[in-house]
């Protein structure tokens, strides 16, 4: 029966919509922010009253990526004539770009960034593969004491991820791994595997037994059953878990504040570094921002469908 | 009988004759994990509570001195830890009931069909799965008193929300509250559309006030599922480190992570900090405790 709708219910649901939508542009405001004052002149950033509509540059990332000193005198004409057209913005704003003969000189960011992919891609691989298995071992097998296990698992991941570094720290510095992918990369597995066996598990326990059962009659090994039915029929679970483990590992902020300073420097600790004394350039660091978040916000439309199994370690599925 | 069949295979059997038995996948597929999980973050624990037994500080050649329970004691008896627990509390009680008002109000205002429903929740959704140091970072600008637009909409003038000793606290929650009220709505959206539409029908039929279906019907159903959210908000909510690090120095908002963090990485007070990080693993552990409690329950409904 379908319900009957009053008048006044169809005004009540009106006005809940209403305050949805209000409610999302407050929720996206900050986002936005970020967004639009990666694309701002440098003075329009900090104007007051706050700027929201504006003509569009892209300085802001050419600043990011390139690295600059203050001029002393206005440029050679003949030399800013010659010089491409984001050289020129930069000179716009006062400015040279440090060049090693011909070569410009970038700045950290790419450095950093390029260590956050890195550490978040290889960290997933594995901490996934092995979820995988195992979660497919608790799935599939008795264990004995598995409710304690799991348990045990999952409690690895709540722990509190500075109590975790003391020890990680001097057991690193004492076998050089401080400031090293490796030393982040082992830190971000153990944290992400518990999630992933997990997960991984409610996956697995969603692939009905008659599937193998049917290959395993049919003379498959248990092993080729695993990987020739299993396997393709969990990679959606997989490829949800992958994405769940790389947004935490890219996201990861305290590790990598303590376990790395330069070499293996990851983009969270980095991009507030930036902020120095004086004056920041909220442009520059709003572009920084704005790539950073860019992967997240995508993968996140991509996941809509199992943000609430992820976020639940597959507990409540629907 | 089926998983009987599949972790007992006649040994008669073909399938049994090739490849390895189950016990043995089961083992290789189990045990790397369980020993891997042992040895970056069991063993390490044991390495940290012994060195909370001792005076041992990490940027000193110094040898260490055990002093038995002396760090314990005088942690407990620090003023200045207490306050830290306190401002704690603080912060967890405000940002997860703002979560939870916040979190739950908007998942009864999406609970019903409407366009772009689905495009609408995902974007609700976005600011959980951003990075917290990051993004609060940038709140900086946002809350800033001579430019930020938060001021400007709301006319407070230059009110300095970040470096206001009485305000820090309650700014960083507020950003808190912001991030994490879309993780109370997906699971209140959950636990809200699994409620049997026929109740409210029923209760429509009998006239039923919004306040009493709300009250007898839809509180008492969602509740396993809010508790949920609530358990875990509290327990990360109480580890919270990167988000407050990155906003503001305010020693008003100074929390338990933060504190640990510079008495181990700034004053390299090794030995009394891996003691601090005993008191508070205790505490996370036990209500993670909780949470995997409720977890199963509703697991199992």
């Amino acid at each position: 029966m379908a319900a009957v709708r009053t008048s006044s219910e169809v005004a009540l649901n009106r006005v809940a919509i209403a305050a949805v939508l209000i409610a999302t542009l407050i929720f996206l405001a900050p986002i936005y922010w970020i967004a639009s004052t990666a694309f701002k002149p440098k003075e329009l950033a900090v104007s007051v009253p706050p700027t929201v509509l504006f003509e569009p540059e892209v300085t802001p990332f050419v600043r990011l990526f390139t690295k600059r000193v203050q001029m002393q005198k206005t440029v050679d004409p003949q030399v800013y004539e010659a010089a491409p057209w984001w050289e020129k913005r930069i000179y716009d704003g006062g400015e040279r770009v440090l060049k090693v003969g011909k070569d410009v000189q970038l700045s950290q960011y790419p450095d950093r960034f390029m260590n956050s992919l890195i550490v978040a891609v290889i960290s997933t691989v594995l901490a996934v593969g092995m979820g995988t298995f195992t979660g497919y071992g608790f799935s599939r097998f008795k264990v004995a004491g598995e409710a304690d296990l799991l348990f045990f698992i999952l409690s690895t991941r709540m722990l509190p991820p500075v109590v975790v570094a003391i020890p990680m720290f001097l057991m690193y510095r004492a076998v050089g791994l401080n400031d090293s992918h490796i030393g982040l990369i082992i830190l971000y597995v153990a944290f992400n595997l518990s999630f992933s066996v997990w997960l991984m598990k409610g996956f697995m326990d969603e692939i009905p037994k008659e599937y193998e059962e049917a290959a395993l009659v049919d003379g498959y090994t248990r092993m080729q059953a695993f990987f020739k039915i299993v396997l393709p029929e969990a990679a959606t679970g997989i490829a949800a878990t992958a994405v769940f483990c790389f947004i935490t590992a890219w996201n990861e902020y305290a590790f990598a504040l303590i376990m790395t300073n330069r070499r293996a420097q990851t983009a969270p600790p980095f991009i507030p570094s930036q902020i120095g004394s004086g004056l920041p350039d909220w442009t520059t660091i709003a572009a920084g921002t704005f790539l950073f978040l860019l992967p997240v916000a995508i993968f996140t439309f991509l996941l809509r469908n199992h943000l609430l199994r992820g976020v639940t370690f597959g507990a409540i599925r629907k | 009988m089926a998983s009987v069949a599949l972790t007992n295979l006649d040994p008669a059997s073909r399938a049994a004759a090739r490849g390895w038995s189950d016990l043995t996948i089961r083992n290789m597929f189990i045990i790397p994990t369980l020993v891997f999980l042992i040895v970056f973050n069991i063993f390490p624990l044991i390495y940290s509570l012994g060195y909370s037994f001792t005076n041992f500080a990490a940027n000193r050649s110094e040898p260490w001195q055990f002093v038995g329970l002396q760090n314990y004691r005088e942690l407990l008896s620090d003023d200045h830890i207490w306050s830290n627990f306190v401002i704690t509390a603080k912060y967890v009680i405000v940002s997860v009931a703002g979560q939870m008002i916040v979190g739950f109000g908007l998942a009864l205002l999406l609970n019903r069909s409407f366009p772009m429903k689905g495009l609408i929740t995902t974007l609700l959704l976005l600011p959980m799965m951003m990075s917290a140091a990051v993004v609060g970072l940038f709140w900086q600008l946002l809350y800033s008193p001579s430019w930020g637009p938060i001021n400007y909409v709301f006319g407070l003038g230059d009110f300095a929300w970040l470096s206001n000793p009485d305000s820090a606290l309650y700014a960083v929650a507020i950003t808190d509250i912001w991030m994490w009220s879309p993780f109370v709505m997906l699971l209140s959206l959950a636990g809200l559309s699994a409620v049997p539409q026929h109740l409210y029908e029923a209760a429509a039929i009998d006239r039923a006030s919004w306040w009493y279906t709300f009250t007898r019907i839809t509180l008492p159903l969602v509740s396993p599922i809010l508790l949920i959210a609530l358990i875990f908000r509290t327990m990360e909510a109480f580890k919270t480190f990167d988000i407050a690090y990155t906003m503001t120095t305010q020693p008003t908002a100074e929390l338990i992570a933060i504190r640990l963090y510079k008495q181990a990485f700034q004053q390299w007070d090794t030995g009394k900090s891996c003691a601090l990080a005993y008191i508070v693993l205790i505490m996370v552990l036990a209500i993670t405790n909780l949470y995997v409690k409720y977890l199963n329950k509703v697991k199992e409904r």
